[in-house]
């Protein structure tokens, strides 16, 4: 928005505050995410910057908490670091062990929201669909109730052994299969949400095509509409990856000691003592954001280029 | 017209209309075949558990489960008899079976609820119930006067059904009085309303903020060519796609008291070393953070919404001699007005059910409504944490539906 010529001075002043309150408003964005940063690094316990890191000093900045990281919760942490060493970090480390919860968790809830929720918004998205605004509004509203409530709800469904069902499946606390299905409900939303929206663009007269070429249905969507609802879905099951990877509510409520993930390690962290080391996690979390975030970008131009949308 | 024309049949001689009708109602049954897996994984997974723990809010059986003598007995006599020999028979047999069993504690929990500093006198007398001889009455009485209180009687009537209304009394800050009748409680202990107003009010100040905030920036990435508005879109989307406790990490780290705002404000001298401000772990850091945290939804549909204004409108307000406040006061703003109704709902619902933010950094006065569910979750009331949780449901419910009325939800977008 350039200043037009015939502004008079009052306009002029406007247009400069204008900016300049923009300007705060994205340092308030990006400012906190940024800081962490730095601040990670710090050879002191402390979570602000010390004058030797002001001064650009080297002795300021040191990898001690990426350290602490690995060896917290090891059994040996000052042995030699041999093949031993990182066998114990594998199996002990108490961030590695909630990492790799998080990505197993993550993993399952992805797959579990990003299949059903496709095919789901693969209905939704046909004309003939019977109460389809009802169904919808069921299906995305996991992202709007409150998750306090949901996580209670599964407390105490999961500690009845099947309760209303009447059948004896065992409890669904301390379990992995729990937590799994408790996350792929509140990734399912943006799985919809996100290929709802690429299917607007979808011509449906390709898939009649190739049914009236003789093409089976499962052939014509594993040939025809998946690779053009594709950048969709994978944005889809980004978004429930992410939501996976940063819920700590229903982890509270329905996990055991066995499947502590990174957010509930940091939800201890801030709440018990809290150690420079989680902003060097929260250092890596936030280039896992960034990768994220350009991944999505890429595939939303990608689709908007297949489908011939022009970008607005 | 005259002629009734002829029934128009399909190759195989069927009327075309039952046909018709038939390939419709197969078309719609596929439709709904591949929506079912996932409306089956959603009722278990989602609408079950929630309907089961709304359950427990008019449902709680540690009473009538406990003394089912005296539950048989308010059961054959109707209300307002007054409790005769058998009734204390019953209760003393009740008492008894409480102390072999252990659940003394769990019946006087449920009594507990409507009058209070009553759970010891269920608990000392159970531990010498079975010292109890007959005429019951007498002996209980002399045990302890209050069993001849009518308002422990009442409260036992009421508790001797599972199916209750009370804790939706106690979350709405009423009891049931002497005579029966409902009323407030006093001044001082009305709390629940308070932080159901309290959770409403901050969720506005802050569903106002954001807009505040979201405005210049959201028409500032619509105004601007598509290349640097594509560039200044990360640094919203970027917090957007960063872990909630990250971002609320970062803020504990730049607001708390030797944290990086204040340190800067004592190295330029604008604060003393010991006027170091507090602003985390209260209602201000509450605040703070759930703007920063809840603002990408409230610029996102004002951009889309912004995006689609036409510049002619403005330039042809100017050219008619408006001001550049009228312009945008008469021209502009209510064109972005299904903007700003669109993220300004979207933060509210997501603000008012908000719970980790306010647990990190809410201190004791930033607390909120999912909050005090919780607390009460962890002390085990359970049907009073479902009662709150039902009533917050009933509220984020309705703003969904007009959300839906008004937006609609297959406008939600994401990025």
């Amino acid at each position: 928005m350039a200043l037009p010529v015939y502004a008079d001075p009052l306009e002029r002043v406007w247009y400069y505050t204008y900016h300049a309150i923009c300007v705060a408003i994205f340092v308030f964005l990006i400012a906190p995410i940024l800081i962490v940063m730095p601040l990670s690094f710090n050879a002191e316990p402390y979570f602000t910057f010390t004058t030797k890191m002001l001064t650009f000093d080297p002795s300021g900045y040191s990898l001690r908490w990426y350290d602490l990281l690995l060896t917290f919760g090891m059994v040996a942490p000052d042995a030699a670091r041999d093949s031993s060493w990182w066998a114990d970090v594998w199996q002990n480390a108490t961030w590695v062990r909630a990492a790799k919860n998080s990505v197993i968790i993550g993993f399952w809830s992805t797959i579990l929201a990003t299949s059903l929720g496709t095919l789901a918004a693969l209905g939704l998205a046909r004309p003939e669909m019977p109460y389809r605004r009802l169904i919808m509004a069921v299906l995305i509203s996991p992202m709007i109730v409150p998750i306090i409530i949901i996580a209670t709800g599964l407390f105490f469904f999961y500690s009845s052994p099947c309760g209303i069902v009447g059948m004896d499946c065992g409890r669904l606390t301390s379990t992995y299969t729990g937590v799994v299905m408790a996350h792929a409900t509140l990734g399912i939303p943006f799985v919809i949400i996100t290929v709802t929206a690429t299917l607007i663009g979808f011509d449906q007269s390709l898939s009649r095509a190739a049914a009236s070429l003789g093409a089976s249905p499962s052939r014509t969507f594993f040939k025809v509409v998946l690779p053009l609802i594709l950048p969709g879905v994978v944005s889809g099951a980004l978004f429930a990856f992410v939501t996976s990877f940063d819920e700590v509510v229903a982890v509270l409520f329905i996990a055991g000691p066995e499947q502590q993930t990174i957010p509930r390690q940091m939800w201890n962290g801030i709440r018990e003592q809290i150690s420079p080391a989680i902003l060097s996690v929260a250092t890596i979390l936030v280039l896992i954001s960034i990768a994220l975030l350009a991944t999505v970008e890429l595939l939303r131009r990608r689709s908007e280029r297949i489908r011939g949308v022009t970008p607005q | 017209m005259t002629d009734v024309p002829p029934l128009l049949t399909t190759a195989d001689g069927r009327p075309l209309k039952a046909a018709l009708a038939s390939a419709q109602g197969r078309a719609r049954r596929k439709a709904f075949y591949l929506v079912a897996p996932l409306l089956l994984f959603v009722v278990f997974s989602f609408i079950l558990p929630i309907g089961q723990m709304l359950h427990r809010s008019i449902y709680h059986d540690g009473f009538s489960s406990t003394a089912p003598n005296l539950s048989a007995w308010f059961a054959a006599n109707p209300s307002g008899t007054e409790p005769d020999e058998a009734a204390f028979a019953a209760l003393a047999a009740d008492l008894a079976e409480m102390k072999k069993n252990k659940t003394a504690g769990e019946a006087a929990t449920r009594i507990n609820y409507t009058v209070s500093a009553t759970r010891s006198l269920f608990t000392a007398t159970a531990r010498k119930a079975d010292k109890l001889q007959p005429p019951f009455k007498e002996a209980l009485l002399a045990e302890d006067a209050k069993w001849g209180e009518p308002v422990i009687w009442q409260a036992m009537r009421a508790a001797s059904n599972p199916y209750t209304t009370d804790f939706y009394l106690i979350a709405t800050d009423r009891a049931r009085g002497a005579d029966g009748g409902i009323e407030q409680v006093p001044e001082n202990e009305r709390i629940y309303l308070w932080l159901f107003g309290k959770t409403f009010i901050l969720s506005g100040l802050i569903t106002f903020i954001c807009l505040i905030l979201a405005f210049p920036i959201a028409h500032l990435l619509a105004t601007l060519p598509m290349a640097k508005s594509n560039l200044l879109m990360i640094l919203v989307l970027l917090p957007f796609w960063t872990s909630l406790l990250v971002r609320t990490t970062s803020w504990i780290v730049l607001l708390q008291g030797q944290g990086v705002v204040n340190n800067i404000l004592v190295s330029l001298g604008m604060i003393g070393e010991d006027g170091r401000i507090t602003m985390i772990y209260n209602q201000t850091g509450t605040i703070i953070v759930m703007t920063h945290i809840l603002l990408p939804f409230m610029v996102l549909p004002l951009y889309s919404v912004m995006r689609t204004i036409k510049p002619s409108y403005a330039r042809a307000a100017r050219s008619l001699g408006a001001t550049s406040w009228t312009t945008f006061r008469r021209i502009y703003l209510p064109q972005t007005l299904p903007g700003i109704g669109a993220g300004a709902l979207l933060v509210f619902i997501l603000a008012v059910g908000y719970y980790i933010t306010p647990a990190l950094v809410g201190g004791a006065d930033g607390q909120l409504i999912s909050n005090l569910i919780q607390f009460h979750m962890s002390k085990s009331n359970w049907s009073l944490a479902a009662a709150l949780s039902g009533m917050l449901l009933v509220g984020v419910l309705l703003l969904y539906w007009l959300y839906d009325r008004l937006v609609g939800i297959d406008k939600l977008k994401l990025g």
